[in-house]
């Protein structure tokens, strides 16, 4: 011990402490890297599924992905280059195919989502597909999803501290930078917000299970349909934007019925 | 009810209990007093009113709210009916909130009462003011009812703003965060300020107890006061008029306080009730339950205040991020202060002035009780409408997140072009304004002197085609030519022969004010013009009408 506290100042003690430091956080970034992967090769897609995925993947995606998913430059086939989706895993696959926003319509600020192009099968075998590629999230469970298992209360101080900030507190969506936005999230399916949270679509973060656990995310995800079916408590919600809608009801509806009433009354006289 | 009440023998028992009050407390000559006083009837003069009404609306829904609201900081968790916060660490007066909300009966009809009265109340207060100013009604000798008026609305805004603060929900612990920044920006002493109202490091312990205090007590109390003077001085000085035949600065034309004005002034109170009742009933305001308790590490986005406070919020938005600098070792945050307390300074400086700028301008001493059309007088419904500009240019500002995402733009490019609004509009709003002003002061004269424009085209017997004008009635040609236009003042040197700086630039304002100007129609114009379509209609009558 005391040997120890003599070194104290040797020149090389802080290189030594860097190096512990550093061979710390790598290791346990290690293990909590392995926590991420552990969910990641549940499903198992047959091969003939992976080989339609292909065929799929190479007529509606390639352009902008690249032929075996590796990524295309900027500006191939006049498109919008898309990145690589190896390890991007089936999840993402299943939510930007699921919810419309792939294959890309027009470049914009963000993917836009819009009705479902492909079925369910065809969603599942480019999943397929994409998931051989390299191991990456999955698409979660059904125990996962089951809203009667989780804890709305818990999964509304999740939402709270890591959602609000861009979704809005009663989920009704926020503005980012650029034209950018934060969706609505009424309406969007357990799976898809467990997928979002998991992959992180575009300029959304991705919430892995050391951040979130999947048990937590089934809590999130209990309380956005517990608010979404709850429906608004006091009547009309004005599409829950606050103070806002709330301001403009007063001085257009609110002043407008006054002042009819007041040219009403005061009409006799003049 | 007589007034001369020792002959007066009462002969049933109700007969003389009223007489034993009246003849204590003198009900009778107030009665005759204020009944026999004459409020002339125009729309517009009615929002005092709506203000009025509305406040005793907030003083009769809080009093029910007082009964179950707790305003205490103390943990708790949440044990009530609402599923979604079941078991959720949160302050007591949130749970109360919740509480009334939800297991009070009627609790949130009430809840919701009260706070759409309140965005009721500050609305009409603003409509109110915006009548008196654009109408001139501000002048000799209302002016210290205006400055009456001002202070009832900065009152009315603190109402607001302590109120919104203390359900201790997410929203309102944000607002509560920025009015913390703002007081930290103050140099020097805003971190000892900062700590002393939130009894220690923000949140603190004691900020929704200290508001409650104010809110409840002192601010309606002093609201009540200055409603008491401004409604004496009103009272006193009489109520002001629109021009019209038989209406002068020493008459007031209208029904009497009672028994007819009384009565519809009584009715209106529950037309007011009334819609606000039925917004309360259905439509939900400020859910709290959504927002969740407050916790300083949260941030929901669409986070803004109420519509009132909202224009000191875009101000701050709008700010770029620049001004923070350190001095001897010390953060001066410009950036924090300078928008939250500038813009609001400069319009409530200008407003309480404003009486007393405009006569030291036009150096009319006048007293009046006959108010300006809004159009005849250019100068300040421009500056009006500038000011107008102004407040609404950062009141978009604090929804410039929702304007971004509801029209699909950029939020930046949103906040730019405000930016630029927010220097230019009250520019282009004052020109814009003012040219129509005179452009409507001209049709007006174009009206008075050739008559209305009927449509009927008349050819005349050589050839000559002409439309008739139809001449006004006097009623309505009072209306047009029965107003003043002040004339450009040029700087006048005082007893010693000299021209003072002061007076040189009140000199320069006048030409800016009125170089631009529309004369009324006088008496001699309209005889000649007259005259002259007399000659031309007399033929006309016998002509043939081709059209209509
Ligand atoms: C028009 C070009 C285009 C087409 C076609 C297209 N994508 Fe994309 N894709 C993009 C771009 C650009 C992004 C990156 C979006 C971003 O991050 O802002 C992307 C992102 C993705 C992602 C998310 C990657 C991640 O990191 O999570 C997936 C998964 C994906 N695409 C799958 C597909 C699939 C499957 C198809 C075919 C059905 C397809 N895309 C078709 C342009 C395209
Ligand atoms: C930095 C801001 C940000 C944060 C924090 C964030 N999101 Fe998102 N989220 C986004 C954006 C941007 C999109 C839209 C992505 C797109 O269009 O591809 C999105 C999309 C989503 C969607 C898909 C909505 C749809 O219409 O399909 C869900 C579900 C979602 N987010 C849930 C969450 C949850 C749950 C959290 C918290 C654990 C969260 N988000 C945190 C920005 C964010
Ligand atoms: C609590 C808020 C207020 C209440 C309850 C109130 C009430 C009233 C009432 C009932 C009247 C007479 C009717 C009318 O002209 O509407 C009046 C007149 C007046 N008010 Fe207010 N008012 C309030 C705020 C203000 C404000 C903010 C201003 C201006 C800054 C103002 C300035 C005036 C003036 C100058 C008059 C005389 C108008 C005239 O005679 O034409 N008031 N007020």
């Amino acid at each position: 011990m005391k040997a120890l506290s003599q070194r104290r100042r040797h020149p090389l003690a802080a290189v030594a402490l860097l190096l512990l430091g550093l061979l710390v956080t790598g290791g346990l970034y290690a293990v909590a890297g392995n926590v991420n992967e552990a969910k990641a090769q549940t499903t198992n897609f047959s091969a003939q599924d992976i080989e339609e995925g292909e065929k799929l993947f190479v007529a509606n995606c390639a352009t902008c992905h690249g032929i075996g998913a590796v990524g295309a430059p900027q500006g191939a086939h006049g498109n919008q280059a898309g990145p690589a989706l190896i390890g991007v895993g089936a999840a993402a696959v299943d939510f930007q195919v699921g919810t419309g926003r792939m294959p890309m319509q027009m470049s914009g600020p963000q993917a836009q989502a819009k009705p479902n192009q492909f079925s369910e099968e065809q969603t599942m075998q480019l999943a397929a597909y994409v998931a051989s590629l390299g191991a990456g999230p999955a698409i979660p469970e059904e125990d996962l999803l089951d809203v009667a298992k989780g804890d709305p209360a818990a999964g509304g101080e999740i939402f709270r501290v890591n959602c609000a900030m861009c979704h809005n507190a009663s989920a009704a969506g926020g503005a980012l930078t650029r034209g950018k936005f934060a969706p609505a999230l009424a309406g969007v399916s357990e799976a898809h917000i467990y997928e979002a949270m998991a992959t992180g679509p575009q300029n959304m973060p991705v919430f892995s299970d050391a951040n979130i656990s999947p048990e937590e995310k089934r809590d999130v995800i209990a309380f956005l349909k517990t608010i979404e079916e709850q429906g608004s408590p006091g009547g009309f919600s004005l599409g829950s934007l606050g103070p806002v809608s709330e301001g403009l009801l007063m001085w257009t509806a609110g002043l407008g019925i006054v002042i009819a009433f007041t040219i009403w009354l005061t009409q006799r006289s003049s | 009810m007589s007034a001369s009440t020792d002959t007066y023998v009462p002969k049933t028992r109700v007969g003389r209990i009223t007489n034993f009050v009246d003849t204590r407390v003198g009900g009778s000559s107030i009665v005759k007093e204020f009944g026999r006083k004459i409020f002339p009837d125009h729309w517009s003069f009615m929002f005092g009113e709506v203000a009025l009404y509305s406040f005793v609306i907030l003083l009769l829904s809080g009093t029910f709210l007082t009964f179950f609201f707790d305003p205490s900081m103390a943990e708790t968790h949440y044990d009530g009916v609402y599923v979604p916060l079941k078991g959720v660490e949160m302050s007591v007066a949130y749970q109360s909130t919740l509480d009334i909300s939800f297991e009070i009966r009627g609790g949130l009809f009430m809840r919701q009462l009260h706070h759409w009265s309140a965005l009721m109340f500050v609305a009409s207060v603003s409509f109110h003011m915006l009548r008196v100013f654009f109408t001139g009604a501000f002048r000799r000798p209302r002016e210290l009812n205006w400055v009456v008026g001002c202070v009832l609305l900065i009152l009315a805004l603190a109402a607001g703003f302590t109120g919104y603060s203390l359900p201790d929900d997410l929203l309102s612990g944000n607002g509560l965060r920025i009015i913390d920044g703002v007081i930290k920006g103050i140099p020097l002493v805003g971190t000892y300020i900062s700590l002393l109202l939130f009894g220690g490091e923000f949140p603190g312990t004691d900020i929704v107890g200290r508001l409650y205090v104010l809110h409840i007590l002192l601010v309606p109390a002093l609201i009540l006061l200055m409603i008491a003077v401004h409604l004496f001085m009103v009272v006193v000085h009489k109520h002001t008029q629109y021009p019209g035949p038989g209406r002068s600065e020493s008459n007031v034309v209208g029904f009497p306080i009672g028994p007819v004005y009384a009565a519809k002034a009584g009715g209106f109170f529950f037309v007011v009730f009334g819609i606000l009742a039925v917004i309360a009933a259905n439509f939900q305001i400020l859910a709290i339950w959504d927002y969740g308790p407050y916790d300083p590490s949260p941030v929901s986005a669409g986070t803004q205040p109420d519509w009132y406070i909202g224009w000191v919020d875009g101000a701050l938005r709008l700010m770029p991020g620049v001004g923070e600098f350190v001095i001897f070792g010390r953060t001066i945050s410009l950036n924090v202060l300078l928008p939250a307390l500038a813009p609001a300074g400069l319009l409530f400086t200008l407003m309480f002035a404003w009486p007393w700028i405009e006569r030291w301008v036009t150096k009319d001493h006048r007293e009046h009780h006959i108010l300006d059309r809004p159009r005849n007088a250019p100068f300040r419904t421009g500056i009006g409408v500038a000011g107008i500009v102004f407040y609404s240019v950062m009141w978009a500002a604090a929804s410039s997140d929702l304007i971004a995402t509801h029209f699909h733009v950029s939020l930046n490019d949103v906040t730019y072009w405000l930016r630029a609004l927010f220097f230019l509009g009250p520019i282009l709003g004052f020109i814009v304004t003012r040219r129509i002003c005179l452009a409507l002061q001209r049709k007006d004269r174009e009206i008075a002197l050739h008559g209305r424009e009927t449509g009927r085209i008349v050819r005349l017997p050589h050839g000559e085609f002409i439309e008739v004008h139809e001449p006004l009635n006097d009623y309505k040609l009072y209306r047009l030519v029965n107003f003043e236009s002040p004339e450009v003042l040029p700087a006048q040197p005082n007893k010693a022969g000299h021209i003072k700086r002061s007076e040189k630039l009140r000199g320069s304002l006048s030409r800016f004010f009125f170089e631009d100007r529309v004369a009324p129609v006088t008496r001699a114009e309209l005889e000649a013009a007259h005259s002259h379509h007399a000659e031309v209609e007399a033929p006309a009558e016998k002509a043939e009408v081709s059209g209509r």
